[in-house]
């Protein structure tokens, strides 16, 4: 089980290799779309590898939901 | 009584002798659908990766296309229209079920009383023809098989849905299969092929407006996760590795997705130098008719050459999917 910081820096590294945003870049109060700029199919790009990472399911409902990093954070924390 | 009942004697295989492709004239730019729904050439490059489509004018038949794409491919196997016994149309856009599609198209070019069906597989139905094709000849029960996938998408469309019209476009492409003399000359591989019903709803046309709608989140999701396997099946059923590919053509239904597969193949051993079909940015994604196009297109700009091993993916509604490894012409 990753803990928070954990789940942090290896989401960070996922939407480094997708988006090729800079992991540092990726806090958890930004915003997936409004301050990242990551578009609806590099979030399931993103969800897929994160799936795998972390032992979770993110089904697309869900996805949609998942506003910022930090919500990504605590989806994943909460279900892996 | 009993009854001991011949069967034709088995061939080695077939190979591919002859292609051609038809596309409508008229192009339709990315500014030209943003003059009708809510969009913008930016956003579409982004998302889909097409840049232009072709669409067929409203009097332009399927069966024309199709027949036209037919002719040239049998044109370039150097057969006479009389040598093909058998012709298989992939469509899933006919404008009625009956008649279908596959015995026109063999009236139009002078094919006499071939075996004739049209294979509803949508977009993978190029690969499942090819696969059905190939073992028919393998069979004996064909020699020579004209296959074809031939769309009118827009017949299909609502100009109004900005998911779907900025996609889907019309074509035509066709590839002539004939019975390889030998076991070293046997040019298409065995198809891999499969399909998942329970995610019929996720590509549909839907009664209200006989018009196609996708659920985009979740086709692109299944698309970049359960293809490359299928891809990988077919190297393996053919007896190769992912390094002995020289082109991939996956069906052009996205150009992230024809990426996504890309990096998986190569994350698994295939060529760095392997060519990867973006036949998409120029002609949309025309379901059953995208590989053939493509992989015409790329033999006439000389991108494939004469020998080269090319693996080709469809996939789509069903959902279905299917790929082979083949020889190019």
């Amino acid at each position: 089980m990753a803990d928070n910081a954990e789940i942090l820096s290896g989401l960070a590294e996922i939407v480094e290799e997708v988006a090729g945003i800079d992991a540092g870049d990726v806090a958890a109060e930004k915003s997936f779309v409004d301050d990242l700029d990551i578009d609806s199919l590099s979030m399931v790009e993103i969800a897929v590898q994160a799936e795998d990472k972390f032992g979770v399911k993110i089904p697309d409902e869900q996805l949609a939901e998942l506003k910022t990093v930090g919500d990504a954070v605590d989806y994943i924390a909460k279900n892996q | 009584m009993t009854a001991k009942l011949n069967l034709a004697p088995v061939v080695p295989g077939a190979r591919i002798i002859g292609m051609g492709s038809y596309q409508p004239e008229k192009i339709v730019t990315n500014d030209d659908l943003a003059q009708r729904v809510d969009t913008n050439d930016q956003w579409i490059r982004e998302r889909v990766g097409i840049v232009e489509r072709r669409v067929a004018a409203e009097d332009e038949l399927l069966v024309a296309m199709a027949a036209e794409a037919g002719r040239l491919a049998v044109k370039d196997s150097g057969l006479a229209p009389t040598d093909v016994d058998t012709v298989i149309v992939a469509t899933c856009t006919m404008p009625f079920p009956i008649p279908n599609a596959a015995a026109q198209v063999a009236d139009r070019i002078g094919v006499v009383a071939p075996g004739a069906f049209d294979l509803n597989a949508a977009c993978a139905g190029f690969s499942y023809a090819m696969g059905t094709g190939a073992d028919l000849i393998r069979a004996g029960s064909a020699r020579n098989v004209l296959v074809i996938g031939a769309e009118k998408l827009t017949d299909w469309l609502d100009w109004d849905d900005r998911s779907t019209c900025i996609i889907f476009a019309d074509g035509a492409g066709a590839a002539v299969l004939s019975a390889a003399p030998d076991a070293e000359s046997v040019g298409v591989g065995p198809v891999a092929w499969g399909s998942a019903g329970d995610m019929h709803a996720a590509i549909e046309v839907r009664p209200h407006n006989n018009a196609l709608a996708q659920e985009g989140q979740a086709v692109f999701r299944w698309a970049t996760t359960k293809i490359a396997p299928v891809a990988l099946r077919a190297i393996e059923l053919a007896g190769l590795t992912p390094a002995d590919i020289d082109v991939l053509v996956p069906h052009q239904a996205n150009l992230r997705i024809v990426e996504a597969i890309a990096k998986k193949l190569r994350a698994k051993g295939a060529r760095e130098d392997m060519v990867v079909a973006d036949d998409i940015v120029h002609s949309g994604n025309t379901s059953s008719a995208s590989i053939p196009l493509a992989l015409d297109h790329m033999r006439a700009t000389g991108r494939i050459e004469s020998g080269d091993v090319a693996l080709l993916v469809g996939f789509g509604a069903g959902l279905s999917y299917a790929g082979q490894v083949v020889v190019c012409p």
